[in-house]
């Protein structure tokens, strides 16, 4: 991630993420401001909007604009277990679906992880009739998205909103695909069991510069493994944008 | 658990990388040489397929001066180099690529969006497309994703493409085959030697021909798709070594739940798993199928069998296209040793919701049933309903539970109603269905494996307990999130069919 790409790119990019894509992230230098005191005790209840205050939209493309790449994220976090398989991030009966048709896209967005069972997880990752997820960060344990090779599957998390999962390891084919299609920074812990001190709804950090996850509700700070070269990658938005981008492969044709 | 009858040694681990670069490696102590040019001769007497140029590099006869894997050897291959160790990223020629009705339009969106909207593929006989998952089907968005296929592949007049137009009657459909792996072993295009990548995770079966098999995204996919190239990382192996007589009722699904359950659901991650032992062997190339297709079950790239006769037989009649086999070096690294003796296994099942859930089918014998499934790409080919036809066979008695019967392709579900059982007095796996009270099996695909539409033959739609040949028992797998599935073989499956109980198929087969 040290390569600074310019905002252009990121704005270039014809994934339909770009439209919302501001609305939820920052950049390295746009640091929080002071964390509001009553977000703790909120921490389930505040809606999307809450966010909002703290980036509002206008803003944060201006800072975006004069700042370059995107390597903090903040927002609620959803927190998962092991072996997060991809039959409970996206279930097969919604595989009707096609990402590359913008509609369709969407509304895997609405259905990202709605394969977890009820009982364990009582607090959906999307709320039902919503389009997008009020969380911008999962944190899981080991093997996340493990399973089949469905890239509907971070095209569903990506869709939703959320840009980072956090987690111990990831299945090969699932990681593969987040930095092939760009849609979600996979993101790897140090330390294990962080999955198990977090809770869903607390607000965090994770910077992908520094390498660490701050969890501000909790008042806890985790060291990640660097993203390494898949960084630029996904920031292009996928490896075709990033061939382009870097000249392995000549402007799109026709 | 009971015991397991295993061994753990961590052989020749990446030690002397060091070492191989630079002059060392470009002047091999003569010995050596020799000794890999030997062991190659060998490995060519093998081959059944003469080579087409009289000429071939070093990397393609396995006479290099840097021991490998077949792994390693077949993406040296398919990379034009002579060696290359695990971790290196190489660029991939694919011989092969499959997609199906779930993943194609998603592959071809991304093919048009980054090739343009008049490109073509790269080899309009390289590219495969099956429609099996989500075919008899009123869900319309499913069914438009098939006409998808075919005006794609009418376009670019894409050499196999396994159509289906006639929904209500599959037989009507003459090209139609089914679940795709099944179907591309069944076709021909499974080949030693090769490189064949679908959007499909169970790809991984085809590396029961020895080949280099492997599931992509749609991206991935769509890259393909326009150069026939991929970057990939190439993959240490861990060797799985299986000795020993196979007991009468064990099948191929007992072993490899045997092996997920030992090194767990990630205990393969980013590794290539190698089988190999007189029990390896000895299997058929179906059961060998079902080895491999559960390699992504504990997380691997890939899996491999290297081919022998029972490979070379079974192509015999489905291709015409040359290969070359490859084989591991003797002194070929693999960064760990599992041994099995496969005599003292037990029948085994994998509980909800988890492959690596693993015990033994006695032990479960007080879970009450509320169905079975025999089916998918895992346990719906012809050896699969024989061997659960066997059971019904040795019984005589009727099923307890509805026990759904979905053959993988329509080769086999014509084996059903054609090929007689042994030991029936001449009797077809549907007729002994039929007495034993089954569901009449019903139209190929992939079923309820995965679930499905809602209006999917046997998708299970309510929260029950389900025995099943299929190859994963996640949370919602197949229907219902509160449905549990028990993974198990054929044998296991009709034995818990006959008495509404996960049953040890010895209780029938003895």
């Amino acid at each position: 991630m040290a390569t600074a790409v310019p905002l252009k790119t990121v704005y270039s990019s014809h994934l339909p993420k770009t439209s919302i894509f501001t609305r939820r992230n920052s950049t390295s230098n746009a640091h929080i401001p002071t964390l509001p005191s009553p977000l703790k005790s909120l921490t389930l209840t505040p809606r999307r909007s809450l966010l909002t205050p703290l980036f509002a939209a206008a803003d944060a493309e201006a800072d975006l604009a004069s700042s370059g790449s995107i390597t903090t994220f903040h927002g609620f976090c959803y927190v998962v277990g092991n072996n997060i398989d991809t039959d409970q991030i996206i279930p097969a009966e919604h595989l009707t679906l096609v990402p590359s048709k913008p509609d369709e896209y969407r509304k895997l967005g609405s259905l990202a992880l709605v394969g977890l069972p009820t009982a364990s997880y009582p607090v959906p990752f999307v709320n039902p009739g919503e389009n997008s997820s009020r969380f911008s960060v999962i944190i899981g344990g080991d093997n996340f998205g493990c399973g089949s090779s469905r890239e509907h599957a971070p095209v569903a998390i990506g869709a939703s909103g959320a840009r980072v999962v956090v987690a111990e390891s990831y299945a090969r084919i699932f990681f593969r695909n987040c930095v092939a299609t760009g849609e979600v920074y996979p993101v790897e812990t140090e330390e294990v069991g962080i999955w198990k001190e977090c809770s869903t709804g607390d607000f965090v950090t994770v910077d992908l510069v520094g390498n660490r996850l701050i969890n501000h509700t909790k008042g806890k700070d985790y060291k990640l493994k660097p993203i390494g070269d898949a960084g630029p990658v996904i920031e292009a938005g996928g490896i075709f944008a990033y061939a382009r981008k870097t000249g392995m492969i000549s402007s799109r044709a026709a | 658990m009971a015991a397991s009858p295993l061994t753990a040694t961590r052989s020749a681990v990446f030690s002397k990388k060091c070492e191989l670069g630079g002059s060392i490696s470009s002047s091999p102590p003569p010995l050596v040489a020799h000794r890999c040019r030997k062991h190659s001769l060998n490995k060519i007497l093998a081959v059944m397929a003469p080579s087409r140029t009289p000429q071939r590099p070093p990397s393609t006869t396995g006479s290099v001066k840097h021991a490998m894997t077949m792994t390693e050897k077949i993406l040296a291959r398919a990379s034009e180099r002579s060696q290359l160790e695990p971790g290196e990223n190489v660029w991939v020629n694919v011989d092969v690529l499959m997609t199906h009705d779930v993943c194609g339009p998603g592959t071809i969106g991304i093919f048009k969006r980054e090739f343009g909207e008049n490109a073509k593929v790269w080899d309009r006989e390289k590219v495969v497309i099956i429609p099996d998952h989500y075919i008899f089907t009123s869900d319309e968005r499913a069914n438009r994703n098939v006409d998808i296929l075919r005006d794609f592949c009418l376009e670019q007049n894409i050499k196999y493409f396994y159509d289906i137009k006639d929904l209500g009657n599959f037989k009507a459909n003459p090209d139609y085959k089914g679940v795709c792996h099944v179907a591309l072993a069944q076709e021909g295009h499974c080949r030693p030697g090769e490189v064949l990548l679908g959007t499909d995770s169970h790809t991984c079966n085809a590396g029961a021909f020895g080949q280099f098999s492997s599931g992509i995204g749609n991206t991935d996919a769509g890259f393909v798709m326009g150069t026939g190239k991929l970057l990939l990382k190439v993959p240490p192996t861990l060797r799985f070594i299986l000795d020993g007589e196979m007991p009468s009722y064990l099948l191929a699904k007992d072993l490899i739940l045997q092996i997920i359950g030992e090194i767990t659901v990630a205990g393969a991650t980013y590794k290539s798993m190698e089988f190999l032992g007189s029990t390896v062997e000895s299997l058929s190339m179906e059961e060998r199928m079902t080895l491999c297709n559960m390699v992504v079950e504990a997380g691997g790239k890939n899996g491999v069998v290297p081919a022998d006769k029972t490979t070379f037989k079974y192509l015999e009649d489905k291709t015409s296209v040359e290969y070359q086999p490859v084989y591991s070096d003797e002194n070929a690294r693999f960064i760990q040793d599992y041994k099995f003796d496969v005599s003292k296994l037990e029948p085994l099942v994998a509980k909800p919701h988890s492959p690596d859930n693993r015990a033994l089918a006695r032990e479960c014998k007080d879970v009450k049933i509320d169905r079975v499934y025999i089916g998918s790409c895992t346990g719906g080919k012809t050896e699969d309903f024989m061997a659960a036809a066997k059971v019904f066979l040795a019984s005589g008695k009727k099923v307890k539970v509805p026990t759904f019967l979905v053959p993988a392709t329509q080769k086999v579900w014509m084996d059903l109603y054609g090929l007689p059982v042994p030991g029936s007095g001449g009797k077809t796996c549907s007729q002994i269905f039929e007495e034993a009270g089954c569901d009449t099996p019903t139209s190929p695909s992939c079923g309820a494996c995965l679930g499905g539409p809602r209006d999917t033959y046997a998708r299970m739609n309510e929260p029950q307990v389900c025995v099943s040949t299929t190859n994963r028992n996640f949370h919602g797998r197949m229907g219902h999130k509160d449905g549990q599935i028990y993974l198990a073989s054929p044998y296991t499956a009709a034995a818990s069919a006959l008495t509404g109980f996960v049953t040890d198929p010895r209780e029938f087969l003895q």
